[in-house]
């Protein structure tokens, strides 16, 4: 068993090679390759994608396990999966399966509305949902090697995305100009472990990478996520829900990389076909909502 | 101090995906100027290229979409390039799999996914020949590459096990890991240190 230190060195490293990359949403291996042939760092595998699992409603688990494995066999870029919020039995399978990331997910419906899963147990890094810093902060506590603003999957609206990654860097803004004295009045507004304010404060950054996902639809969407602070995007219903799967989501790998670059921001939109037709969050009941799922 | 004043331009850090703001962060805390490279027009001036660790098929495609692949094979006839993980994937004269075009910067053939998945990553000490202190370094191994049939121009300059982790070529390093992630600046120093008028 290797020590703690060592854990999150290859765990959050492996988070930094995923950096400036397109992380797909798939539910099929000819998906897969698609997503892999289009230059996406890593695949998600899904029975689901998040707008269907909206509209058939029902308790949404983990993948099937064959499934996981048949795209293992066919994709060389990491995969991915999903288990529910607190679900650490189905984590435990996901890790004795060799996934490379284990997201543990309010897409899917939770397992425990009180806890999420202690881990730093798992030799397997995780990535969590985060609207805010005091949620990041406590998944990074739990062991969490990367942290997704969450949006509002399976939508393809941009705005609940904006508005968590806006949220998240203004408030790690706000603690860096706190005085030391003010570190554990805020830990305690926030519900984060103190260590971790501290290092907020200090570096002014999140102590693990921060990627951006729920909502976004089209290579500028992927564009504006970044610009705000995202430092890779998950994408999800937004591929496989278009018209086109393979150009669009080649379309927002490139402009994932030249994100600052107008001119080929303009070359990657033009002629796409349509986008997934969305939801209008007004559409979404307050209870509806995933983003509020974790605690 | 360090090696702003013998650096004549700009070490440019191949931008499309991956771990290349540690790789520029590292050699600022070297004292040295660097630039992310995204299109060809970027290398211009560049006194040197670092390609990071990130997805090699990623990178790989990122390089054709955008023009890249005759300007980096050029650039390296004449500069000094650093490739860790996937970037030493990039710069091999073969890989395993067909969907990874690479440059042909160095004389290896490279295996993807050597030590096989996230699960079987680990950190261990690599012994490094230019250290007088000897100290190890403390070097981090994710879903690492390995590298068989080397050519004899190149010189294996640090091993893991049966592996060479450490590739030279005239001025280029190749590395099986991430000596961009933490803190310790002697590979990118040695590197550097290579190229120094």
């Amino acid at each position: 068993m290797p020590g703690i230190d060592e854990s999150i060195a290859v765990k959050v490293g492996f988070a930094e090679m995923l950096k400036g990359g397109v992380i797909m949403d798939v539910t099929t291996t000819e998906q897969a390759v698609i997503a892999e042939d289009s230059g996406a760092v890593a695949v998600m595998v899904l029975e689901r994608i998040p707008a269907d699992i909206r509209n058939d409603g029902g308790v949404a688990r983990m993948t099937d396990p064959a499934l996981i494995e048949e795209i293992q066999a066919e994709v060389s870029i990491p995969v991915m999966a999903k288990c529910r919020i607190g679900h650490f039995a189905e984590a435990g399978i996901l890790e004795a399966l060799g996934v490379d990331f284990i997201d543990e997910s309010e897409v899917l419906t939770p397992a425990d509305d009180a806890h999420h899963i202690s881990k730093h147990a798992f030799k397997v890094p995780f990535v969590c949902g985060a609207t805010c810093l005091g949620e990041a902060l406590r998944r990074i506590g739990e062991g969490a090697a990367m942290i997704r603003t969450k949006g509002e999957a399976g939508s393809g609206n941009i705005v609940e995305a904006v508005r968590h990654m806006r949220a998240i860097q203004n408030e790690i803004r706000r603690v860096n100009v706190l005085d030391e004295a003010q570190w554990m009045t805020e830990a305690k507004k926030i519900g984060a472990p103190y260590e971790l304010v501290r290092r907020v404060a200090e570096e002014c950054k999140l102590p693990v990478p921060n990627f951006s996902a729920g909502g976004i639809a089209t290579p500028a969407d992927a564009a504006l996520v970044i610009l705000l602070g995202a430092e890779a995007v998950f994408v999800g219903s937004g591929i496989f829900k278009s018209d086109d799967a393979p150009a669009r989501a080649a379309a927002i790998v490139k402009a994932t990389t030249h994100f600052a670059d107008p001119s080929i921001l303009l070359e990657v939109s033009r002629g796409l076909r349509p986008a997934m037709k969305g939801l209008d969050l007004r559409e979404i009941s307050p209870e509806a909502r995933w983003a509020t799922r974790g605690w | 101090m360090g090696y702003a004043r013998m650096v004549e331009g700009p070490v440019g850090v191949l931008a499309l995906q991956g771990s290349f703001v540690k790789h520029a962060e590292i050699l600022c805390s070297l004292g040295v100027q660097t630039r992310q490279v995204r299109l060809p027009e970027d290398l211009q001036n560049c006194v040197g290229l670092v390609i990071p660790g990130g997805e090699s098929t990623t990178m790989s495609h990122l390089i054709d979409d955008f023009a890249l692949r005759e300007p980096l094979i050029a650039f390296s006839r004449q500069r000094p390039v650093l490739g860790t993980c996937a970037g030493r994937i990039i710069m091999a004269r073969d890989v395993d799999d067909p969907r990874v075009i690479p440059l042909g910067i160095l004389s290896c053939k490279a295996l993807r996914n050597y030590y096989g998945r996230q699960i079987n990553s680990f950190t261990a000490p690599v012994r490094v020949p230019f250290d007088c202190s000897s100290r190890p370094l403390d070097a981090v191994f994710i879903r690492a590459p390995g590298v068989v049939e080397c050519g004899p121009e190149v010189e294996i300059l640090a091993t893991h096990r049966d592996q060479a982790v450490m590739l030279g070529q005239g001025h280029h390093l190749g590395l099986a890991f991430h000596p961009e992630l933490g803190s310790d600046p002697r590979v990118h120093a040695y590197w550097l240190k290579g190229f120094m008028p």
